[in-house]
């Protein structure tokens, strides 16, 4: 069976042309670069390579770039890391939606003796920008808002929250995971102290992270060892992943132009589709600010398990944000958060797409799904109720 | 992603008896939308006093769906006292096994049967608002108790895994702690009407007093809610004789009854050895 691939704020395929410049360093080229030989020095030429083309996609120095083994590691030195420098200042501040890397944090900074603020977000998912404001004190020690949701796409005003930070003495960091590649990022430009990315979001391996870390800021290393990344993050590195990055950074930049045009578009096809052919659907998050990959809708009165396991008959990957597919027994927090209805919260779908996405596997995608959702309706007890305009209890055990 | 069997796949792809019967003898609803997975069974009797159909609505994941469709599968044919011993674990053999944390998608079955029966003969499932321990979910002590008891269950996790209890905000973890260490407790003792163990030798006095009192405590009251009663005869060796007396005496699935209850029963509390035999008078 075909594999129609919309799960890209997921994970990612490796690009060919990742691969192959990886490959000569698993087996032929093997050396370690710290060594004083010539033969480990060439991976250490390779490293620095990599290193200069993420930073180009970021717009930052190449010094500012700190290789991790992947996005969680980054964003827990990153706030860690800064948290340490100024032990005297006791408050946290980050957002309600944030992804579990940074969000789970917060129960183990309060266990710390930290106060924690957690910015709420509105119905489309949107930060109340006074409420920023009023949250950072004398005692915040680093605000970290996330640059764009993985679950809904929407982008945050980072830079503008950058420079409240800023203007206050305090450190900014930014996850900003689903960012590269779709929309631009420059930090020559920016107040961000801080940002962390992941590999495989963009076209390259797994176990793969970033941190930049602006020349200034007051942080110190999370994982302590050897002299590697300037002795700001020990252990011998990845090396056929860090030069995969590099590629991957530079194919980034180059369909920057094509990610804000031609996925764009087929996302809005994508999404015009599905609203148009099933009655009582939602899209979760401020539909004019968000990733132009990304769309996540909610489907009203079925569970987006359902919708996903008939999806897999078809070949479609996807994601949902309902309780069942995590195993835990809430729809994602990030849902409750915005307080997407519960008629609508656990039938959530995410379709996030790639550069290798088609017209014709988008349209296969509306061809295959309207039927699910009526077929998975017609086993609804509530979706009749609906149609009939019968109050529907939504709380408690009936 | 989760690992189904392919009979559970086969129930969500192709679930049998999706509806609702017309002019139903028997509704259960249990679960609401805010909980994330909902069930409404319905069925008809004939005029045997048997299911002659049944169907189901359900809101919810593959599993749930697969509980459900495999539910009504199960229970065609059945009188309610024979319906009304199918367990959850039951369900979840039917489908060859669930993954645990989907263990409240058959415990939403089993629920909605029951519900569905106490329906027919009039009596509602009521819930004191005072007894909710699980506020997300809207969860009893007593539920968690009996599911905890019946599921033979040990850890918190396992409760949440089986009722959803303490799967939202966590703040009943205590309280769900409490009961499970009152259960533990009395696995530990375990008191007279509690199931026999393994190899557990018996004198004839203590066997018939146990047999007596297992009649009159388990089997009794559930035969007398269908207007039945059975009587003790005689007792030899592992043999017991019974006689079937009111209502059960000329039900065409005594038989079923006594195998599958009466007998089932006593082998649990007494000892596996027991045979039941019906005397006819």
């Amino acid at each position: 069976m075909r594999t129609i691939y919309f799960d890209n704020n997921a994970t990612t395929q490796v690009a060919r042309e990742v691969l192959e410049e990886m490959l000569p360093y698993f087996h032929d080229l093997y050396g370690n670069p710290s060594s004083m030989h010539s033969f480990g020095g060439q991976v250490q030429d390779k490293i620095q390579e990599g290193r200069e083309k993420v930073a180009l996609l970021l717009g930052a120095h190449p010094d500012e770039i700190v290789f991790t083994s992947c996005g969680t590691e980054s964003d827990n030195a990153a706030v860690r890391g800064a948290l340490e420098m100024v032990p005297e200042k006791r408050h946290f501040v980050t957002t309600r939606v944030e992804h579990p890397a940074i969000w789970n944090l917060c129960p183990y900074l309060r266990k710390k003796g930290y106060r924690v603020t957690e910015l709420s977000v509105d119905r489309k998912g949107r930060l109340d920008m006074d409420e920023v404001r009023a949250s950072v004190t004398e005692d915040t020690a680093i605000v970290s808002v996330m640059m764009a949701n993985n679950e809904t796409g929407v982008l945050f005003p980072v830079e503008e929250i950058a420079r409240i930070a800023r203007s206050r003495g305090i450190t900014f960091h930014t996850d900003a995971v689903q960012a590269p590649g779709k929309i631009p990022l420059d930090m020559s430009r920016s107040a961000i102290d801080l940002l962390s990315l992941s590999g495989h979001k963009l076209h390259a391996p797994k176990g793969i992270g970033v941190l930049y870390v602006r020349k200034g800021t007051r942080w110190s290393p999370f994982l302590i060892g050897g002299h590697q990344e300037q002795g700001r993050r020990g252990g011998t590195e990845n090396v056929p992943s860090i030069i995969g990055l590099g590629k991957a950074a530079e194919l980034a930049l180059k369909h920057l132009g094509e990610e804000t045009t031609k996925i764009r578009s087929l996302r809005d096809r994508l999404e015009k589709g599905l609203l148009d052919r099933v009655p009582s659907t939602l899209i979760n998050g401020d539909p004019d600010h968000r990733l132009p990959n990304t769309c996540s809708l909610s489907f009203e009165y079925v569970e987006g398990e359902s919708i996903l396991m008939m999806l897999n008959d078809h070949g479609i990957c996807a994601s949902s944000g309902s309780a069942c597919t995590s195993g835990s027994l809430e729809p994602s927090h990030v849902l409750r958060a915005m307080g997407v209805p519960f008629t609508a919260a656990h039938g959530s779908i995410r379709f996030s797409l790639s550069i290798s996405n088609t017209q014709e596997e988008v349209d296969y995608v509306i061809e295959h799904l309207p039927p699910i959702i009526e077929r998975l309706r017609g086993i609804s007890p509530f979706w009749k109720d609906f149609k009939e305009g019968k109050r529907i209890s939504l709380g408690g055990r009936a | 992603m989760w690992d189904y069997t392919e009979k559970v796949m086969d129930h969500f792809r192709n679930p049998r008896n999706v509806g609702e019967v017309e002019e139903p003898d028997g509704v259960g609803e249990v679960g609401s939308l805010a909980c994330g997975d909902a069930l409404r069974l319905t069925f008809k009797l004939d005029d045997q006093a048997r299911i002659r159909d049944a169907r189901f609505k359900t809101f919810g994941c593959a599993s749930a769906i697969a509980s459900s469709s495999a539910l009504t599968e199960m229970v065609k044919g059945l009188t309610l006292d024979e319906a009304s011993i199918i367990t959850n674990q039951d369900i979840a053999k039917y489908l060859g096994d669930l993954p645990e944390e989907k263990m409240h998608c058959s415990v939403m079955g089993k629920e909605a049967l029951d519900a569905a029966i106490a329906y027919y003969r009039g009596k509602s499932v009521e819930v004191e608002p005072s007894d909710i321990v699980c506020k997300c979910f809207g969860i009893t002590g007593k539920e968690i108790d009996r599911i905890a008891r019946e599921n033979n269950l040990a850890a918190l996790e396992q409760v949440t895994h089986y009722t959803k209890a303490g799967g939202g905000c966590r703040t009943c973890h205590p309280e769900i702690q409490r009961i499970l260490d009152r259960i533990l407790e009395d696995r530990r003792e375990p008191a007279a009407a509690a199931p026999a163990p393994a190899g557990r030798r018996l004198t004839n006095i203590q066997k018939m007093k146990l047999i007596e009192e297992t009649l009159e405590k388990q089997i009794r009251p559930n035969l007398k809610k269908d207007g039945g009663d059975i009587d003790l005869i005689d007792i030899d060796g592992n043999k017991v004789y019974v006689g079937f007396r009111g209502l059960c005496s000329f039900c065409p699935s005594s038989e079923f009854t006594l195998k599958n209850y009466v007998e089932k029963t006593l082998k649990e509390f007494v000892t596996n050895e027991i045979e039941v035999e019906e005397v006819t008078p």
